[in-house]
């Protein structure tokens, strides 16, 4: 018999009045009961239309299945078929515009809590299945990745299992891109990022840190040292500003150094790591996306009292994942809708406040959402000591202006085919946000995937 | 981890090493620098490239011993390893082909000064170089400048060598003397630098200076190495490090660099006590 309860089994969570004191992970996770419980929610739909949203097809309701029948790590077993990181898309997938936004339990009530179970079967089988990876006898065929982010190491990883030689060149010091620098600890455990890593170690992929293609090496100079294709997946990682008056004043971040110096570099550790970061008491962050709720949330926990959160549409139109956007004003980040910075103040080159104006939804734009005109006269001074820009990022130039032959558009993003991510340069293929702009976690794993499929059929050609 | 093969005390605060790194010696170029970490829990710190050895896949770092991560680094010693080091960064500097060029190094800039006019005297520009310092023992170098310019002046605080004063002092001397350099390389601390622009825009000298803003990523990630040039926010790191001094908003540049000045305070304390 279903479970026919109209709402997902509540998902354990820390207080927030705790949590907004600690960088420790906000939902702790279904027990064994619940995620049976919520496994019965789901009705095996002959269809699959939840399948349809997911951009690696899951199979949903497989390992839904088994999670009902107690047969956790067959379920798992099910979902890492297409999904090699399921321990970090549960926790991070947009899943209301994906798996669960086709669910149809979700037509009436909530839909099945996909993400939450696919998690639950991850971290079941992390904690309790002694892992097997083993490195695969090798091909002889050299492949190198750019970019340790899940792109790059889903390419990666799927080469490798196919028995190719593969290397990852990454910039930082750390591999996991966005999982590493800028998702933070409370969302998403470095922990489990660094274990996911370490699986594709095993499986016999080489990862050098320290290494910035186009400066430390070319791409060109890659196929000189015998790498037969090369797959880019340097992520989106060049930060946007506004353009507006006191955007260098100190104490004006990009959301980018916030989080990397709270993230990678673990500046709320501070003075036991030695990498400082600056929070004031009152602290504005620009934006509506995953990044400003980052942000604003890490800010709060790092001692601030007020977080404001600036966006200039409504709530409705935040990218934001709700969970986030939920779990921000729980923790009592305070919104202001609406409204956009004009200009950010100071005094003796430190930041005072930020001025802003209202704005009132006008006709819709060519995205079809209402665009936002100011409201004159509207104009008021928010008080602020710090200002996190988080209106996002595009890809960083260093790449193409480094690589002849490789096509890209004029914002930047590398033009591949979309059948198989090949880009404009014989054997060189590219995913992720360095392809769409800043996109999501499971779009550039997908990418990875699927340029590791074209790029075993080239070499087999 | 990155091994250092040598290690060369040249004051009581400015140190050489030599580290192996080959990803780096192999392609980097004068004006280009490396960020590092000395250990595991390390902050990440950017050091010019003061020379390199292609063949024995080597860079060499000249620091300064001024806070928390450089005190860190000096604890090490020849045959210790380093964390992490990271490069070649930053885009190596545009030298030209010109008739005379005047490199001015103030402390520690001498190091990353030091490549560069090695360039131009391979490229057969004639060099004449001030290298400045509080006393005598703070001029670095000189002996290696010596070998490739023409004319070194020496310029100290307390006049312990060489002219007592300056380096801008015995810049404006050469100038009204009637010397004619085609450019100025300047690099040292921003005031010097500053000051530095300030009479080579009055007599249209080209200078090109090399800021040192706060880094982290130094791949254009974090955006906190920005600076105003022409008007125009630039990320040191991927514009720079080099940049027209005459455009530069050194103003700014200084401001942002003192961001940080009580936590740094704090961190150092923590490694004394
Ligand atoms: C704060 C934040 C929160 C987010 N939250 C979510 C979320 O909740 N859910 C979600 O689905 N998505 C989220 N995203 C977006 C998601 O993280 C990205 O879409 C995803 O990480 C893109 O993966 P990628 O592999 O293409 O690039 P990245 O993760 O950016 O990785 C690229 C890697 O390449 C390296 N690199 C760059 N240039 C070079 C070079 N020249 N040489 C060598 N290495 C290089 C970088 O250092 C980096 O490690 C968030 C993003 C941010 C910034
Ligand atoms: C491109 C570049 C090249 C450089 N080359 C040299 C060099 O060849 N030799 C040399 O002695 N120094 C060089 N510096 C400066 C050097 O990076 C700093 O002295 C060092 O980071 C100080 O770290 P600390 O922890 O010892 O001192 P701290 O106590 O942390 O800081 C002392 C001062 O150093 C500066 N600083 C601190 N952290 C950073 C950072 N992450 N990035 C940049 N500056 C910082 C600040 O102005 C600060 O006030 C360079 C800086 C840049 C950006
Ligand atoms: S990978 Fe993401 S979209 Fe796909 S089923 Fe899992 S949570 Fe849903
Ligand atoms: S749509 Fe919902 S109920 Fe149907 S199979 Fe998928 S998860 Fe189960
Ligand atoms: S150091 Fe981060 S962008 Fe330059």
């Amino acid at each position: 018999m279903p479970n026919m309860s109209l709402k997902k089994v509540p998902m354990p969570e820390q207080d927030s009045k705790i949590r907004t004191k600690n960088f420790s992970e906000v939902a702790l996770g279904y027990t064994e009961e619940q995620a049976v419980e919520e496994a019965l929610r789901c009705l095996q739909c002959k269809h699959k239309p939840c399948v349809k949203g997911c951009p690696v097809n899951v199979p949903i309701p497989e390992f839904i299945k088994e999670i009902a029948a107690g047969e956790f790590k067959k379920a798992y077993e099910i979902i890492v078929r297409e999904n090699r990181l399921p321990a970090i898309c549960g926790r991070v997938c947009p899943q209301e515009s994906q798996c669960e936004g086709n669910c149809v339990r979700g037509i009436k009530g909530e839909p099945v809590g996909i993400g939450r179970l696919e998690r639950f079967a991850a971290d079941y089988y992390m904690k309790n299945v002694k892992n097997d990876v083993k490195e695969v006898e090798k091909n002889g065929k050299r492949v190198a990745v750019v970019g340790a982010g899940p792109a790059g190491l889903t390419c990666a990883g799927e080469l490798a299992k196919m028995g190719y030689e593969v290397t990852i060149f990454e910039a930082l010091h750390t591999p996991g891109g966005v999982l590493m620098y800028g998702i933070p600890e409370f969302r998403l455990p470095k922990a489990l990022v660094e274990r996911e890593i370490e699986n594709i170690r095993k499986l016999g992929v080489k990862i050098e840190t320290n290494v910035l293609v186009g400066r430390s090496i070319t791409i060109d100079e890659l196929f000189e040292e015998g790498y037969q294709a090369v797959f880019i997946g340097s992520g989106a990682g060049l930060p946007k500003f506004m353009g507006i008056e006191g955007e260098n004043l100190n104490g004006v971040y990009a959301a980018n150094e916030f989080l990397t110096r709270s993230n990678l570099m673990k500046a709320y550790d501070f003075p036991n790591s030695p990498t400082p970061i600056k929070v004031g008491k009152n602290v504005a962050v620009i934006g509506g996306g995953n990044v400003a709720m980052d942000a604003a949330r890490t800010a709060k926990r790092l001692g601030a009292e007020n977080v404001y959160i600036v966006y200039r549409r409504s709530e409705e139109e935040m990218p934001a994942r709700l969970e986030e956007i939920h779990h921000a004003k729980e923790e009592g980040i305070q919104m202001k809708l609406l409204t956009n910075p004009v200009r950010i103040l100071g005094k003796e080159g430190w930041v005072t406040g930020m001025e802003c104006i209202e704005m009132e939804l006008g006709e819709p734009d060519a995205s079809g959402r209402r665009r936002p005109v100011p409201k004159a006269g509207s104009e008021f001074i928010l008080p602020v000591e710090t200002v996190i820009i988080a209106i996002g990022q595009t890809p960083n130039p260093l790449i193409r202006q480094t690589t002849e032959g490789l096509d890209t558009h004029s914002w930047g993003g590398i033009i591949v085919k979309e059948e198989t991510m090949e880009t404009s340069k014989e054997n060189v293929y590219a995913g992720g946000d360095v392809v769409t702009g800043a996109a999501t976690v499971i779009l550039a794993m997908g990418a990875g995937k699927k340029a590791a499929k074209a790029i075993h059929e080239r070499l087999n050609k | 981890m990155y091994r250092i093969l040598s290690k060369k005390i040249l004051n009581e605060t400015v140190q050489l090493m030599e580290i192996e790194a080959p990803y780096i010696a192999r392609r980097c170029e004068p004006g280009q620098f490396v960020i590092l970490r000395v250990d595991e829990n390390g902050e990440r710190i950017p050091l010019t490239i003061a020379d390199y050895d292609r063949e024995r896949k080597t860079v060499t770092i000249i620091y300064q011993i001024v806070g928390y991560s450089t005190k860190k680094l000096s604890q090490k010693e020849a045959g210790d390893t380093i964390q992490d080091i990271a490069g070649p960064l930053g885009k190596p500097s545009e030298l030209k082909k010109h008739k005379r060029v005047l490199g001015i190094g103030g402390g520690v800039g001498a190091a990353p000064l030091y490549p560069q006019i090695k360039k131009l005297s391979e490229m057969g520009v004639n060099v004449d170089v001030i290298l400045g310092g509080r006393t005598k023992e703070y001029v670095i170098l000189e002996d290696k400048f010596r070998e490739i310019c023409q004319n070194v002046y020496i310029a100290t605080d307390d006049g312990s060598r060489g002219h007592r004063g300056l380096v801008t002092d015995v810049l404006t001397k050469l100038i009204e003397e009637g010397k004619e350099y085609d450019e100025v390389i300047a690099i040292g601390p921003l005031v010097m630098m500053k000051a530095v622009c300030a009479i080579t825009r009055e007599y249209h000298i080209p200078t090109s200076v090399s800021l040192n803003p706060i880094m982290i990523d130094g791949t254009g990630m974090c955006g906190g190495c920005r600076v105003t040039v022409g008007g125009k926010i630039k990320f040191a790191c991927v514009d720079g490090p080099d940049f027209d001094g005459h455009l530069v908003d050194f103003e700014e540049c200084m401001r942002r660099q003192r961001m940080y000045k009580e936590e740094e305070h704090v961190c150092l304390i923590g490694l004394e006590g």
